[in-house]
């Protein structure tokens, strides 16, 4: 099959690029601890009040500048609806539903996931700036979904 | 050519499709700009759900199952073959395209095309989804014994191209179909009341391995008259049978294993088989840059012809008059940034910025509503009178709507990439959530989205009214074939190349590849069903 040398040259770039694009989400992922979110951990949604700590959804201070926050969602609201922070803190996000898929989403930081029954998502956050940050549901989830949102209180 | 009938069959359910689905496009760019406010018959999440099934499913399936029945019988001729089988595949998918649309349009199916369980819709949904799927299936069925016949005088021959590359699409439709079949069997019995539950992580899975290839079927629409009746528009020979061959092949290998990387954000697949994906989607650089490759050596050939050389020069010599020809390059245009885009996505160190926000919706309207669809629109003003032996009604308006379309595309998906960046989520009604700040820098994006939406509405009228007007000419025209012939000197491509069963076997093993770790990773969880409810 005769390939034009232009052709050959043009797929070799093409090639390289792709390695390059690879290459660079190898480092960012092992180097920079941006790897791929990777939360396989189940939760019975049926049982999500009597499961510890979902039973008590909310903030949760591990030392610090360090928390853990535990998030139920469901049609249409978070629980807990607001927390508060200090600047400099790392907030442990920890997410499930208890009736659909509903998705938990902090615009302006890597706070990202896809919430679904019967699984915990989880996502890590470092607050530097103070401000108010919302929290939106950005998986549809139902006739109310544009009303489901929370907020998160830095200073 | 047999079939004429029933290629317009398909193309007018594709236009009726694509009519409606873009006015209830236009009245949620309106919604969200705080312009009008959605409810009662017209309820926000309806809407969607009917925008994305008519235009992204039923519009471009249709209209695929038109172009491509159209290059297999017209590079097949074949004496007297009844066209049945291809009517009862249209019979098919239009009754299972009007068992959903009613079904949505009463809204007892407000789930949006993804269909996301545990929403739960009524049966009816996702029993005329089915139909249309395998309606499609019945097309494929056609296209295998439309070959078989043709060989019987054409012993030994390879497919010639047009034939190809439609019957390769199927193939590769086919394969991604079969799970959202699957997944179907889950859903219908649950929809039913038949089953307690549903695995919902398997049914998302199940989905995504056939939402990614189903991005590529369209392409691959698009791509047929790329790559088959573009050369044709400039009077050249198609670059390279060979290279369009391995071209296919590579995107049927290509598309099936990699639909993980639309499930980066989701809990209960572990971070390698995300990165595994990843690589696989990187892959399609390869063949997509040959496609690039080979519509430019088209152009430059042709300018070459012509006795033009360099760049303006070569610019300047294409048919700019001809506005099935400019629909296509500006089509090819929004691809490039349809490309870029792609990229971000696919790398899930910077998709977890964008997932799920208006980057995403901008960029697959750059992506199925640029290339895809203004492809489909430009090649109508060839299709539809090679088809009915009738003018088009004004190539003027033709051009002007091609333009319409690139300019409103362009706007509109700018706008919602930008949404995206500064965090605006998709798929909400209204984006004020009750005067907070951070929402208010979306607004007037959100403005900037409804304005391009409004120049597309536009152009869908001065492409409505077009058509209409086509099939009420009186002016006749020849029906000469769209597609280009191969070049009389190329030497013949490997026969390897066509021997669809071993390309198939291929696929399938990449797909137990890409997915065997993740489904075993799933059962050795303890699964949580989910009863599933009507939230709308």
């Amino acid at each position: 099959m005769h390939v034009h040398r232009y052709e050959r040259l043009w797929i070799w770039i093409g090639t390289i690029t792709m390695m390059v694009f690879f290459a660079v989400l190898l480092v960012v992922s092992f180097g920079q601890g941006l790897a791929a979110p990777n939360h396989v951990q189940t939760i019975d949604p049926a049982k999500i009040s009597s499961t510890p700590p979902f039973d008590h959804p909310g903030l949760r201070k591990l030392s610090d500048g360090t928390y853990e926050a535990y998030y139920v969602g469901q049609v249409f609201s978070w629980n807990p609806q607001s927390i508060t922070v200090p600047v400099g803190s790392t907030v442990h996000f920890y997410v499930t539903a208890s009736d659909v898929v509903h998705g938990f989403l902090l615009p302006g930081t890597d706070v990202n996931l896809e919430v679904m029954p019967g699984w915990v998502s989880t996502a890590t956050q470092h607050f530097d700036t103070p401000g108010e940050y919302l929290i939106v549901c950005n998986q549809y989830c139902g006739a109310g979904h544009q009303n489901m949102f929370a907020k998160v209180e830095v200073k | 050519m047999n079939g004429r009938r029933l290629m317009l069959a398909h193309f007018y359910v594709a236009f009726a499709a694509f009519a409606v689905g873009t006015i209830f496009g236009l009245l949620q760019t309106l919604s969200r700009a705080s312009a009008i406010t959605l409810g009662g018959f017209f309820d926000y999440y309806k809407l969607l759900t009917a925008h994305g099934v008519l235009l992204a499913i039923v519009f471009t399936t249709f209209f695929i199952a038109g172009i491509s029945t159209y290059a297999v019988y017209d590079s097949m001729p074949v004496k007297s073959r009844s066209t049945n089988v291809g009517w009862i595949a249209w019979w098919v998918m239009t009754i299972g395209t009007v068992m959903a649309a009613v079904t949505i349009l009463a809204g007892n199916a407000s789930v949006l095309y993804t269909f996301y369980a545990p929403l739960k819709a009524s049966p009816t949904f996702y029993i005329g989804a089915t139909l249309l799927i395998v309606g499609s299936w019945i097309v494929f069925f056609d296209f295998l014994l439309h070959a078989k016949a043709w060989r019987v005088t054409h012993r030994g021959e390879r497919l010639p191209l047009p034939a190809f590359m439609a019957t390769v699409n199927f193939l590769m439709w086919f394969l991604a179909t079969l799970g959202v079949a699957v997944e179907m069997l889950y859903l219908i019995p649950w929809s039913l009341g038949w089953t307690q539950g549903v695995d919902v992580a398997m049914t998302r899975m199940y989905f995504w391995y056939f939402g990614h290839p189903l991005v590529y079927f369209w392409i691959l629409g698009a791509y047929l008259a790329w790559y088959g009746m573009v050369p044709k528009m400039l009077k050249v020979p198609v670059f390279s049978d060979a290279l369009t061959r391995v071209a296919f092949i590579g995107f049927l290998l290509l598309s099936l294993p990699v639909g993980i990387h639309h499930q980066f954000s989701d809990p209960g697949i572990a971070g390698q088989w995300k990165l595994l994906q990843t690589f696989l989607t990187l892959l399609v650089v390869v063949p997509s840059l040959m496609t690039a490759y080979a519509l430019f050596a088209t152009f430059e050939e042709s300018a070459f012809a012509k006795g033009q050389r360099g760049f303006v020069n070569i610019v300047k010599s294409l048919p700019w008059n001809d506005a099935s020809f400019t629909g296509i390059v500006l089509a090819m245009i929004l691809f490039i940034f349809g490309g870029f885009g792609g990229i971000v996505n696919a790398s899930y160190s910077i998709d977890r910025v964008v997932h799920n926000t208006m980057w995403v919706v901008g960029h697959f309207h750059i992506t199925v509503g640029g290339p895809v669809a203004l492809t489909f629109l430009a090649i109508s003003y060839r299709l539809i009178p090679a088809l009915t032996g009738r003018a088009l009604w004004s190539e003027n308006w033709a051009k002007a709507q091609v333009w319409l379309w690139f300019i409103g595309m362009s706007v509109m998906s700018l706008a919602m990439h930008i949404q995206g960046l500064l965090g605006a989520p998709r798929r909400v009604s209204d984006i004020a959530y009750y005067g907070s700040s951070e929402a208010a820098a979306w607004h007037p994006w959100a403005l900037l989205t409804a304005g391009g939406g409004i120049v597309l509405m536009l152009s869908v009228v001065a492409f409505v009214v077009n058509i209409i007007g086509t099939l009420r000419n009186d002016e006749r025209v020849g029906s000469e074939t769209l597609f280009a012939e191969t070049r009389a000197n190329e030497a013949p491509p490997p026969m390897g190349l066509d021997r669809l069963k071993f390309w198939t076997v291929v696929a399938v093993a990449l797909v137990i590849i890409a997915y065997a770790g993740p489904v075993m990773e799933h059962y050795q969880q303890h699964i949580y069903l989910a009863p599933g409810m009507r939230t709308w």
